[in-house]
């Protein structure tokens, strides 16, 4: 909200500096986003009286004016507007001013012809639009000030600072100067009061009364009805057509500036019919009916519900959405002479309800769903009289004459509550060590009269009724803290969660591991979005079954993943696109499938997938990616010192047939899959290279048992080599033949590794040699060549039962 | 009966019997093609712009109209059918030649793990990796709170509407809704799952499963339907606290906001705390924090102003508690929280937030 400084000293001096102000404001919650100062930089604009204007001899849209700025000779100045004649006083920026907003005023040629300043418009002085002015030059009252006059001076008008202000929801109160000056002078000390307002037109019986039925009190509790006559169709006051501007609010009538100026001020919103043209020459409050449509204000036709608060005319025709916005029905005109003046309350709870179905807002709704005053309407009836007087009645016409105020109030108007405070529980919640008294002192200011219950310690807080959001104990504590200040709370460390409670879980440091594994290996860590379009899954070969977004903020954000893949195939594309050369990417994050069973929530799992695009090809085979994806794989479980696992070739959608597969746990568990990505899925996703991928259920590799940390012997002992290579069928996986090995070789053998595969023509189709090194040593002494010979026999002779191989000599 | 269809003319029976050699002509010489390449020089010769077909396209214009029209579609007819037999014919050569070049790339992927164990990527050429940015942020958090004896907390991402509002003091229509806007998910009943706008529920969660006293943090990525800007995501990661303890004051609140300032920006750095608003806190508070990047001096970050604003802390709200069946006479608490993925932009000057979802290379290897 916009708070003009001189608008809220109405209630209070508040002569601190601004910027004191403002921290005031920030700390009673009253964020100020930003201190605005309008009007100022005008010094060097002076009054002018325009003796001459001529046609500019090179331009049909320009002319010339001389104008008298108090000088002994005028200046010619070159302008473009045409709403002003010989005589008129304007506003004068001469060579030398600098505008509002940095304009510097020069000494120019247009068109050939001098100007010597520039005859300013209201806007470019920072000053409401007149009405009816089209955008010309601001013309001033005639005989305001001599030529020459400083126009701050001729208009009064003071360098005006306005605070912008973030007012959080549980402050409908400080949606108006009233609420945000009362809580500014309690914090500095200062008394607040109500401003001396204009003498209140007398109530004249005369005038006469609406009838006014309210057949919702539980939608519309309270609902006041005045009937003004004597309305004035012109503009209102220039100082009030200015505090609205830099509140924010266009200036537009006398009665519709009157009415938000009310609203501002006090925060009621309000709202004026036409009364010749409601029906029945009175107002009916009701439930909307079903099919029921009503076109609003802002020309949108709305269908009503049976929970919406409808304001008709008497005869049942609807003018408006109760507490939201009125119809363009019986709405206020220039040819208005009388006015029925509604100040209401409606219930908060309605109003947030219809507001969002209809998806209307307004600043009315703003307030009522939040909670206006339900005390203050028939104050803001006097005031939106007492203003509007001001304006009616000069120069011949009619003066305001104002009936007597209808006021139907029903019992579900929230009214005086109290609650009971205990000051003990006051300084538990805050850490402070106040009594009964600074309690006192401390909410009276805001209104919160608190009275001693006999010495108890106990406070019996009465709230007051602008504080709808106040209800509860903690509420009151809550404007405590406030009023003493957060900042003067003293800060106290916490004694600690006993016997250390604290820390990461075993999970949790796993996981770190596992990130910190991968990074170590050369994979950058990606996160990429939850959100899938839809096409994504059936393009990346998998199951298109997915969570949908109900309301997603784009068609391509509809899917939640169901698998990391699509994400990192498109995180690869983005940065070949950018020449990128190698790709090698992990994420670990969440995946989403609909939910299973009675669950109402999806399927949410954690997952690893780790991405390798390779631009080099190191051979035709083009098997680098995929045997970098394996080789992860084996570096990770031997880094989280998982217990034996293998790769169990399988065909799976996605991935390229004859070179994926699942990923086995020694027990047989499937814990991922690794191997290259179909090619066919790798174009769809607009790539060319290779792919290698591995994915992998967190919760499955975490829960995998570890290696025991074993310090084992180590010996002092020589080690002999024995090369051995086995002409072995494809179908015989390598890993196979090397746990063959490693069984056969006993204790013996201290490691065994693959170090050779050769395929080719002389050894036929179907067949490869697998060239294995082991590594024999005993720990207790030097290995004799008869058992060297043996166990590298007992190990061949292994290999050949076990898989069918054949030595290679 | 003298009422007889108008004789055909000479052009229209030889195009019509021209039409029905060349498709079987052309079928036959579609089938007999051996492989792919073939077939689609066939193909060309049969259905391309110098087809017999198409020549006899170019004849139509001698025919009267009527007949145009009728010999066109007996032509089109025999074209569409010719063209899905050679597609069809290609589609199987495509899927034979795919399932052989499939064949001879068959490998035996245990092969890589039977060998010595080097860097993985050592074969092209990668040096070190790099952890994102987040996740450093988010590490550098959570060892903070755990050093001060916090435990670190989690939970899913999807949500009910009871963990993420109800319980947290939001009733349905609760006006403070609207201050998240929210993802809801396709599923029944409608309205009732969406994507967390915030770890809050974690903080429910905790509380539904284990007594006081809890001291926890709980970071985790969180969902808005915000339209992304430079400082902004509608997916981006949070960090919440939460303490629920005997005597737990806002005293205790401040300062531990205070001594997690000091020890993750360092020392001079502090805290402040002003009055704020959220549903499940009440005192609610907005905190602020020495702006990092010029140390109080004031910048283009902190606006000028040395403090940059952080996040919203508060004693945990009674109704809170009693949601969760803990008692809040006997016990209290407090809670706050902030965007792990906003601290870590201010921390490195990252101009756009933004950046962090393209995963250009270029930018996760600074980190």
């Amino acid at each position: 909200m916009r708070a003009p400084l001189s608008w809220l000293r109405d209630y209070a001096p508040l002569d601190a500096d601004v910027a004191d102000l403002a921290d005031a404001l920030s700390n009673l919650g009253l964020v100020v986003e930003g201190v605005e100062t309008v009007g100022g930089g005008l010094d060097d604009v002076v009054v002018a009286r325009v003796v001459d204007i001529r046609p500019h001899p090179n331009a049909d849209r320009m002319r010339l004016v001389d104008v008298d700025a108090g000088e002994v000779e005028t200046l010619q100045i070159a302008c473009g507007a045409w709403n002003f004649s010989s005589g008129d006083l304007v506003a004068l920026a001469p060579v030398g001013a600098v505008l509002p907003g940095g304009f510097e005023i020069t000494r120019a040629k247009k068109r050939g012809e001098w100007s010597n300043g520039m005859l300013c418009s209201a806007p470019e002085l920072g000053l409401p639009e007149q009405d009816g002015d089209g955008g010309g030059l601001l013309i001033l009252p005639a005989g305001l000030a001599a030529p020459g006059a400083p126009l701050v001076e001729a208009l009064d008008l003071r360098p005006e600072v306005v605070f912008d202000l973030d007012v959080s929801p549980n402050r409908p109160d400080a949606l108006c100067m009233a609420g945000v000056a009362r809580d500014l002078a309690a914090a500095l000390g200062e008394t607040w009061s109500w401003p001396a307002s204009p003498a209140v037109a007398a109530v004249e019986p005369a005038v006469g009364t609406a009838p006014i039925v309210v057949e919702a009190p539980d939608l519309c509790p309270r609902f006041t009805g005045t009937i003004l006559e004597g309305i004035p169709d012109g503009p209102s006051p220039p100082w009030l057509a200015r505090r609205l501007t830099l509140a924010g609010m266009r200036p537009i009538s006398a009665v519709v500036d009157v009415s938000n100026y009310v609203m501002l001020d006090l925060g009621q919103p309000n709202h004026a019919y036409d009364l010749d043209q409601l029906g029945g020459g009175g107002l009916l409050v009701r439930r909307g009916a079903a099919g029921e449509v009503l076109v609003t204000l802002d020309g949108i036709e709305r269908s009503l519900e049976d929970d919406d608060c409808v304001i008709c005319d008497a005869d049942g025709t609807p003018v408006g959405v109760g507490g939201i916005m009125g119809g363009s029905r019986a709405e206020i005109s220039s040819s208005t002479r009388r006015v029925l003046l509604e100040a209401a309350w409606f219930s908060p709870m309605h109003i947030a309800r219809a507001g969002a179905r209809l998806g209307l807002h307004s600043e009315a709704r703003v307030r009522f769903e939040r909670g206006v005053d339900p005390q203050i309407a028939p104050a803001a009836v006097e005031r939106f009289v007492a203003l509007l007087a001001t304006v009616s009645g000069v120069s011949g016409a009619p003066a305001l004459r104002r009936g007597p105020t209808v006021d139907v109030c029903g019992e579900s108007l929230p009214s005086g509550r109290s609650v009971r405070v205990r000051t003990s529980r006051v300084n538990a919640i805050l850490g402070t060590g106040l009594d009964d008294a600074d309690m006192v002192r401390l909410l009276e200011p805001i209104g919160f009269a608190a009275t001693e219950e006999g010495g108890l310690r106990v406070l019996d807080v009465r709230i007051p009724s602008w504080r709808l959001d106040a209800e509860r104990e903690i509420d009151v504590i809550e404007e405590v803290a406030r009023m003493w200040g957060y900042r003067r709370i003293e800060r106290t460390i916490l004694a600690g969660p006993p016997g250390g409670s604290g820390g990461l879980t075993g999970r949790q440091r796993d996981l770190r591991q596992v990130r910190t594994i991968l990074a170590g290996a050369g994979f950058d860590e990606a996160w990429t979005t939850t959100f899938l379009a839809p096409g994504d899954l059936e393009r990346a070969g998998l199951d298109p079954v997915a969570v949908e977004v109900e309301n997603p903020l784009d068609r391509s954000e509809s899917i939640l993943r169901s698998e990391l893949l699509p994400g990192l195939l498109k995180a690869v594309k983005y940065n070949v696109d950018r020449q990128a050369a190698e790709v090698c990417l992990f994420e670990i994050g969440h995946v989403f499938a609909p939910p299973t069973g009675q669950a109402i929530t999806p399927d949410e799992t954690e997952r690893l997938g780790l991405i390798i695009a390779s631009g080099v090809n190191d051979d035709s085979s083009g098997q680098a990616a995929a045997a970098a994806a394996a080789r992860t794989w084996a570096y990770l479980a031997d880094a989280m010192r998982l217990q034996a696992n293998t790769i169990s070739a399988s065909e799976i959608p996605g991935w390229h047939p004859t070179r994926a597969g699942d990923i086995l746990s020694a027990a047989g568990k499937r814990l991922g899959t690794v191997g290259e990505i179909d090619p066919d899925v790798v174009a769809a996703y607009g790539l060319q290279q290779r792919i290698g991928y591995l994915s992998v259920s967190l919760d499955d590799l975490l829960a995998q048992p570890r290696r025991p940390l074993v310090a084992p012997d180590i010996s002092r002992y020589p080690a002999s080599d024995v090369d051995l290579a086995f002409l072995v069928a494809d179908s015989v996986p390598a890993a196979d033949v090397r746990a063959t090995l490693r069984a056969a070789g006993d204790d013996l053998l201290e490691a065994v590794w693959l170090f050779d595969t050769y395929r080719g023509a002389q050894i036929g189709a179907g067949r490869r040699s697998l060239a294995f090194r082991l590594r024999f040593r005993a720990l207790d002494h030097t290995l004799h060549e008869t058992e060297l010979a043996q166990a590298r026999q007992s190990t061949i002779d292994a290999v050949i039962a076990a898989h069918g191989a054949e030595l290679r000599t | 009966m003298t009422d007889h269809a108008p004789p055909s003319s000479p052009d229209r029976t030889s195009i019509a019997e021209a039409v029905v050699s060349i498709e079987s002509d052309g079928l036959a010489r579609l089938e007999s093609a051996p492989r792919l390449a073939t077939l689609r020089e066939i193909e060309r010769d049969v259905l391309g712009k110098r087809s017999e077909l198409a020549r006899l396209h170019t004849r139509l214009g001698q025919l009267p109209s009527d007949e145009r029209r009728e010999v066109g579609a007996l032509i089109n007819a025999a074209r569409d059918r010719l063209q899905s037999r050679a597609d069809a014919l290609a589609a199987s050569f495509e899927s034979q030649e795919r399932r052989s070049r499939i064949e001879a790339e068959r490998l035996d992927l245990t092969e890589f793990m039977s060998g010595p164990l080097a860097a993985p990527l050592d074969a092209i050429g990668r040096g070190r990796g790099h952890l994102n940015l987040v996740t450093e942020t988010r590490t550098r958090l959570e060892d903070t709170f755990v050093a001060m004896g916090f435990a670190v907390a989690e939970g899913p991402e999807a949500e009910t509407d009871w963990y993420n509002f109800e319980a947290l003091n939001m009733p349905p229509a609760h006006p403070a809704r609207g201050m998240w806007d929210t993802l809801y998910l396709r599923l029944d009943p409608p309205g009732t799952v969406l994507l967390r706008t915030h770890t809050s529920p974690v903080q429910i969660r905790l509380m539904e499963s284990q007594k006081p006293p809890i001291y926890a943090v709980m970071p985790g990525r969180c969902y808005r339907r915000d339209t992304p800007d430079a400082r902004h995501l509608p997916v981006f990661h949070q960090i919440e606290g939460l303490v629920v303890d005997r005597g737990i004051t806002f005293g205790n609140l401040a300062g531990t906001i205070e001594a997690f300032t000091t020890s993750f920006f360092g020392p001079g750095m502090h805290s402040r705390l002003r009055p704020s608003y959220f549903p499940f806190t009440e005192p609610s508070a907005e905190f602020e924090v020495t702006c990092p990047i010029c140390a109080g001096a004031g910048c283009r970050t902190c606006s000028g102003s040395g403090w940059i604003e952080l996040g919203g802390c508060g004693m945990v709200d009674p109704n809170v508690f009693a949601a969760v069946g803990i008692d809040s006479e006997t016990y209290s608490g407090f809670a706050f929280g902030f965007g792990i993925d906003r601290l870590a932009q201010v921390l490195v000057g990252l101009p756009d937030m933004r950046a962090l979802l393209d995963n250009d290379v270029r930018f996760l290897a600074q980190f």
